[in-house]
């Protein structure tokens, strides 16, 4: 019995779907129709991503530019994305395979919402779930030309292996930040930066937090934060001066309104080799 | 039943000769026989109360929930069978997803309406195929402010202030009319919903009945959600009550 009343008085076709057991949304199509297209090239692009742990959670940056090619051409841009209330996900790379990918992980919120079962996703299972998405992708050939970094925080339980007479869960605080790209690689380190920051404001985050996770506060993460997206500035022909902070705490989620980077070009009259200058 | 089909039953692809399908009628007893569904729509939200029958003191509390979320700011309630309405509350869930895909936003309700409107309609047609043997509130708030529907076995689906379905139905339509609706608080509503479930349950006494509440509205940041622990418990109270002083 077919159950999909769309498909009454239809007539079938049982090369692509004997059974019917499709729902109507999802029902296969026949995939070269439209000839097969794959994403060759990022057009639309967002530049680097920073995060790290500080003693409270995860702070997130990231500008607000959205560039088409070396044209800055989208000024307002949030790079920074919610999932749930627990989780933020930043991304580099192309802007419109970003935004697929967020409609993807609101899909999944709602559908976990419906499950009604109490149950909420970590970072660590959307992060899980982004890598599989990347890495299928990729196989096919078609990537998601994203950099992505996911950072959250969330409460879970802990076993005390040091104590048996005790086999009560500690109810704990998680921090959890990952990276995972359009190849489907994952890491996970303290801090982490994608695309230029990933060469530039990498090695500066690893000087100030490395080893100072559980003593940074939040002004303290905001400062280093702020500093790194500044060098960024200055020196990535792809950024702009305008940024946000994610910062994820047991609190929950809370993405700042877009900051302005206080910069200087004073010095730029002394350079001398390039451009129109006679001497 | 006065008038049993005579040969005119038996599939609901035939009319009997004064015009009726009883196989959508007999769809509209297996509602009847259901525990009370009510659905309030007030100032500023959307209140879902059942009776929900527990037919065995074996099964867990809160086992066979039948108020469900089809989307964030989408509840759905049934009457009838259980498992037609977990079906259609999957269809709904596939219809918003769809929706969803499309246009990149939440689905309006009265859409999504529409659609499982149809598809239960679709089940009247087909001599293979039985009737939905349910009932299905639907409420949601959107930018439009809040709204209610109920979509009847035979497809047909209508907007309504105030929706009452399964046994008890005409007694809870009675006392939804006497309150003010577009005036009630959520909290006000939840607590004047489970009074009304409470005091419809008054005739099936003999049988265990669990209450089962969901709102949406500002209190629960416009997303659908059964009613928090405290409330609940006062609501239950207050209409054991008011079960006292009602004679």
């Amino acid at each position: 019995m077919d159950h999909f009343p769309s498909n009454w008085g239809r007539p079938r076709n049982d090369a692509i779907d004997q059974y019917a057991t499709y729902p109507i949304h999802s029902r296969p199509k026949d995939s070269f129709a439209e000839g097969v297209q794959r994403t060759q090239q990022p057009i639309v692009t967002g530049t680097s991503v920073l995060a790290f742990k500080f003693k409270d959670g995860i702070m997130m940056a990231a500008d607000t530019l959205a560039s088409y090619g070396s044209l800055a051409r989208f000024k307002d841009v949030q790079r920074l994305h919610a999932v749930g209330n627990h989780t933020v996900v930043g991304a580099g790379g192309d802007m419109s395979d970003f935004q697929y990918i967020q409609n993807l992980l609101e899909q999944l919120i709602v559908d976990e919402i419906s499950a009604q079962d109490h149950h909420t996703l970590s970072p660590a299972e959307i992060h899980e779930y982004l890598s599989q998405v990347m890495y299928a992708r990729r196989s096919k050939i078609d990537p998601l030309w994203n950099s992505l970094l996911v950072g959250g925080f969330k409460d879970g339980e802990k076993y005390q292996p040091s104590n048996p007479r005790r086999p009560l869960p500690l109810t704990v605080y998680l921090r959890f930040l990952a990276y995972v790209d359009l190849l489907g690689t994952t890491y996970s380190a303290s801090t982490l930066a994608t695309g230029y920051g990933a060469h530039i404001a990498q090695p500066l985050l690893r000087k100030a937090v490395e080893s100072r996770e559980e003593i940074l506060t939040e002004e303290q993460a905001l400062k280093i934060m702020e500093a790194c997206m500044k060098v960024l500035f200055y020196r990535d022909a792809r950024s702009l001066n305008k940024y946000q902070v994610a910062t994820i705490t047991k609190d929950g989620v809370k993405i700042s309104d877009s900051k302005t980077l206080d910069t200087s070009w004073s010095f730029a009259e002394n350079i001398r080799g390039y451009g129109a200058q006679t001497q | 039943m006065t008038s049993i089909g005579t040969g005119y039953d038996l599939s609901a692809s035939t009319y009997s000769p004064d015009g009726r399908i009883f196989q959508i009628e007999y769809a509209g007893k297996a509602v009847e026989n259901s525990g009370t569904v009510i659905g309030l729509k007030v100032k500023d939200g959307i209140v879902l109360a059942v009776e929900n029958l527990i037919h065995s003191k074996l099964l867990v509390p809160e086992a066979n929930r039948r108020i469900q979320t089809v989307d964030r700011h989408i509840g759905l309630a049934t009457a009838g069978f259980l498992a037609d309405g977990r079906q259609i509350a999957n269809r709904a869930r596939d219809e918003c997803a769809s929706q969803r895909d499309l246009f990149s936003r939440g689905p309006e309700l009265k859409t999504i309406v529409n659609r499982l409107g149809l598809y239960v309609q679709a089940y009247t047609l087909y001599s293979s195929v039985r009737p939905f043997g349910i009932s299905t509130i639907l409420g949601t708030v959107d930018k439009n402010g809040p709204s209610l529907h109920v979509i009847e076995p035979s497809g047909v689906s209508f907007g309504y202030h105030g929706a009452a379905i399964g046994k008890g139905r005409q007694l809870a339509k009675t006392e939804l009319e006497k309150l003010k609706l577009s005036e009630l608080s959520m909290s006000e509503a939840v607590l004047e919903a489970a009074r009304i479930i409470y005091l419809v349950h008054e005739d099936a006494k003999e049988k265990d009945f669990e209450l089962e509440v969901s709102w949406i509205g500002p209190e629960s940041n416009f997303t659908h959600v059964h009613v928090p622990n405290e409330l609940y418990k006062e609501a239950c109270t207050k209409a054991k009550a008011a079960l006292e002083t009602f004679d």
